[in-house]
């Protein structure tokens, strides 16, 4: 029997923090250019490795795209430079509508394509109508267990990874109706019920552990204010145990440094407030080292580059910077246990009050309230001053997803496969994060420099932790603002 | 199937559960003659499709009725499922929701996962079943092998392909390593495979030949940062090798070798600087790590991975001979500013030969001074 399967060959590649899909045949990419690439042939004796030509097969592929683009005039480049609003939202308005048959072997996963689409639209600025957000609210609530957390469909299991696609796009909906269908209490119990002995947290009953639930569940806790000490215990020790010796992080203690584990191991430590028990050195070279001569980032050393990195890597390599902004100190520093800590960066958030912006005050009440020893550096990460330049190429990346990743409505993998909305919604994510990446402060809007193509390109800004777009996630954080 | 509309049959089966375990032993021998093993012959559904015999209309089904999604009246993200694929869940439904854990329940889930491997409830149902019904655990292995070619990257089925190998216990460890193999035969870098074979040689053992296995495939492929992966996970954590500082010389000297043959390819070089992880000491005092950064500099100047080895010796306390700062000093255009010290001086060589990077590289510059001292102040205290 053949399951139906056009969607799940477009994302075979790419790694899903969700539940796992269908096929996974590798399928080469096919060659439409000739261009030299930038890497030196092989000597004529040696026979290039599988690894060698898929990447040198890509690279004809982009760099094909990139010599045509730096051939047109400038006016074409422009175009080809847009962000194409109209069409994405199209794409994505769609698939809130109707998912064809192909799709029924996502059909575990329905609370993720809500917040791929979403939260893409909310990136590109726009929202849903009255009725669309009432449907959205009402299905994802037929999702809810009732003995709390989300599972993938109706019906269906408690699951920590559609809790989080689940919390994500209620918070990204907005509004009293859509959050105040979160039973708080009852997800809380459902994560106390996922800890698991190492640590970690299980995915679901009888699940696995790895870091995907950690940063989940850590994640969905922190964003509806219940993270509490018997969550958070062990959970640092289990991410420290997966940094490998590239400097990345694995999935699981012993496998390999990965994109999107490390985007979770990464984000899990802020939130907990260890994150400076990680080698963040090691963690940023293995990092910077993930961007491509294409622009984009791949997950892993040697493997191809593909645009939902542009989050997982970019998204890191964000609040990689922006730790080094919160610290004040360079790569030395990130090699002590001690350099970063909560009282440090408690010390620098008075002297930012006195400057102080509406959005410091903001900031202070929400933490007062929440009453948590390590929510600052949550709000430090999230909206204080970056003074830093990014780490990675910024532009490279920007043009990697206007130009390679994005098609007419939604963007892809990497040129020669299909759009899908995962890879729409953390192509999007990842520019979101690098567009901002140069700002001076939360408060006032990237320079132009910082933005590749017109400035209305410009995507709204998002909390890199939860990638939640800001403006939903400081609503979410008042109204959950009391304790349960 | 043969049965249809059998309807006295199907009370026959329902009384006596083991005549249909019997029916379910002569379908699994069926399957065994079925020329292409990969396709599983499950109850009702065979290689053609079309031949699937609707759940309504199976007489063993009769007594159930299918359980509709409760999708409410507007859904959004709404899936058109084929006939087949709805109809099969709603009779899931209807087990799920009775926790009938049945011979019948069995068949039904392979009949799901066929649909949708991605289902995790179906799964952990039928876990809960073959527990009840004290299942052979082999077929499960065989039911796991014909649905991986198709679903190779798919986590449901190795959580759940560890499950069934935990429960064998050691017995299982060589099947399940051969099975990972034929995984990598396609994919040599599948991420749920890698961690399935660490998890089988940590919990099961079969350690033996481990090494082995890495040299082969990466002699295949140099590339393969997976298979470098594997071989650290071996050196350090193989019980017979005595660990990372047992192993470290012979390895430096693998990963040098394998450094000389591709200079450009990133593994080997993270690789040599793991092998340090946790003892600076030998890091800067080994001659090998900055003998091999002059070498590849030699003829390949522009060798990021060489500068940015060599950079990490420095800052980490290394004394730099006259001969490497020559070959350092060389390679930094006549134009540029001279910088004062030897790393500040590959640093920069560094911005020029790695534009990517180029604002990371001017960051390890800023930081450079206090982290020498650290570094020297960490040689001390060793």
């Amino acid at each position: 029997m053949n399951v139906p399967s056009l969607l799940v060959n477009d994302i075979s590649d790419s790694w899903y923090l969700m539940l796992g899909h269908g096929e996974g045949h590798k399928r080469s990419v096919s060659v439409t250019g000739m261009e030299p690439s930038s890497s030196s042939p092989p000597p004529a004796e040696w026979k290039p490795t599988v690894s060698q030509e898929e990447q040198w097969a890509l690279e004809r592929q982009v760099f094909h795209i990139y010599q045509l683009f730096c051939n047109i005039p400038p006016n074409s480049q422009a175009v080809m430079l847009e962000l194409q609003r109209e069409n994405h939202i199209d794409y994505l308005m769609k698939g809130l509508r109707h998912l064809g048959p192909s799709f029924s072997v996502l059909d575990a996963n329905r609370p993720w394509i809500c917040y791929w689409i979403l939260h893409s639209i909310a990136l590109l600025g726009e929202s849903v109508d009255d009725a669309l957000e009432h449907n959205a609210i009402d299905f994802i609530s037929r999702c809810q267990d009732q003995h709390g957390g989300y599972g993938g469909g109706p019906g269906q299991m408690p699951h920590l990874a559609t809790t989080y696609a689940a919390v994500n796009s209620l918070i990204t909906l907005g509004g009293h109706r859509s959050l105040g269908s979160i039973n708080r209490g009852k997800i809380y119990s459902f994560l106390r019920r996922m800890k698991h002995a190492s640590g970690g947290f299980s995915m679901h009953d009888g699940g696995e552990v790895d870091v995907r639930a950690c940063y989940t569940a850590i994640s969905v806790a922190c964003a509806l204010n219940i993270l509490d000490e018997e969550l958070v215990q062990g959970v640092g020790d289990y991410i420290l145990s997966c940094q490998t010796y590239e400097g990345g992080i694995a999935g699981e203690p012993g496998s390999e440094a990965h994109g999107g584990y490390t985007f979770c191991g990464l984000a899990t430590m802020i939130l907990v407030n260890e994150v400076n028990r990680l080698d963040l050195a090691s963690l940023t070279d293995w990092l910077v080292f993930r961007q491509g001569v294409e622009g984009g980032f791949q997950g892993r050393t040697n493997k191809l580059v593909d645009g939902c990195y542009s989050f997982w890597q970019g998204g890191a390599a964000v609040l990689i910077q922006k730790l080094h902004a919160a610290t004040g100190e360079g790569h030395s520093s990130m090699r002590s246990n001690e350099s970063c800590t909560s009282s440090e960066i408690s010390d620098d958030e008075e002297s930012l009050e006195g400057t102080s912006s509406g959005m410091a005050e903001t900031s202070r009440d929400v933490e007062e309230v929440a009453g948590q020893e390590n929510s600052s550096i949550r709000f430090n990460l999230s909206q204080r001053h970056i003074a830093a330049e990014p780490l990675f190429q910024s532009h490279a990346l920007q043009q990697y997803i206007l130009l390679c990743s994005q098609v007419e409505g939604g963007f892809r993998d990497k040129p020669g496969k299909n759009r899908d909305h995962y890879h729409t919604c953390y192509c999007l994510s990842g520019l979101a994060a690098v567009q901002y990446s140069w700002s001076r402060d939360a408060d006032s809007p990237p320079l132009p420099h910082s933005v590749l193509g017109p400035y209305s390109n410009l995507l709204e800004p998002i909390n890199p932790l939860c990638n939640i777009v800001l403006e939903q996630y400081d609503e979410a954080r008042q109204f959950f603002n009391n304790p349960m | 199937m043969k049965e249809k509309g059998e309807n006295c049959e199907a009370q026959r089966i329902k009384a006596e559960p083991f005549q249909l375990l019997e029916r379910e032993r002569e379908r699994e021998r069926k399957r065994e003659r079925s020329p292409d093993r990969r396709i599983i012959a499950v109850d009702g559904m065979d290689s053609d499709e079309d031949e699937r015999i609707p759940l309504s209309q199976r007489p063993e089904w009769s007594d159930v009725t299918p359980v509709p999604q409760d999708d409410g009246p507007n859904p959004v993200v709404p899936i058109s499922y084929s006939k087949e694929f709805a109809e099969t869940m709603g009779y899931f439904r209807a087990v799920y929701l009775a926790d009938e854990r049945s011979i019948r329940a069995l068949q039904l889930t392979s009949e799901a996962i066929h649909f949708n491997a991605g289902n995790y409830t179906v799964w952990q149902f039928r876990r809960l079943i073959l527990e009840a019904l004290n299942a052979d655990l082999h077929d499960e292995l065989e039911f796991v092998e014909h649905l991986a070619s198709k679903n190779s990257k798919n986590y449901q089925l190795w959580h759940h392909r560890r499950w069934v190998a935990e429960k064998l216990g050691t017995e299982a460890a060589g099947r399940e390593l051969e099975f990972t193999k034929k995984i990598f035969v396609n994919d040599a870098k599948n991420y749920h495979a890698w961690s399935h074979r660490q998890w089988v040689l940590q919990t099961l053992g079969g350690w033996e030949d481990e090494l082995a296995y890495c040299d082969k495939l990466l002699e295949d492929d140099i590339f393969n940062n997976s298979a470098w992966n594997q071989r650290y996970f071996v050196i350090t954590r193989h019980p017979g090798l005595g660990g990372i500082d047992a192993t470290r010389d012979s390895e430096v000297s693998y990963a040098v070798k394998a450094i000389l043959t591709k200079p450009e390819n990133e593994s080997p070089w993270r690789y040599l600087r793991g092998l340090y992880k946790n003892s600076m000491q030998s890091f800067v005092t080994d001659r090998r790590v900055s003998t091999v950064c002059l070498t590849v500099l030699t003829t390949k100047a522009n060798c990021v991975f060489a500068l940015s080895l060599l950079l990490d010796l420095l800052s980490n306390g290394f004394e730099p001979n006259q001969e490497l700062k020559n070959t350092v000093e060389a390679l930094l255009p006549e134009s540029s500013n001279r910088d004062s010290d030897m790393a500040a001086t590959v640093c920069s060589v560094l911005e020029i030969v790695d534009p990517m990077r180029v604002n990371y590289w001017r960051w390890r510059k800023r930081s450079l001074h206090s982290q020498v001292e650290e570094g020297v102040r960490n040689l001390h205290v060793h």
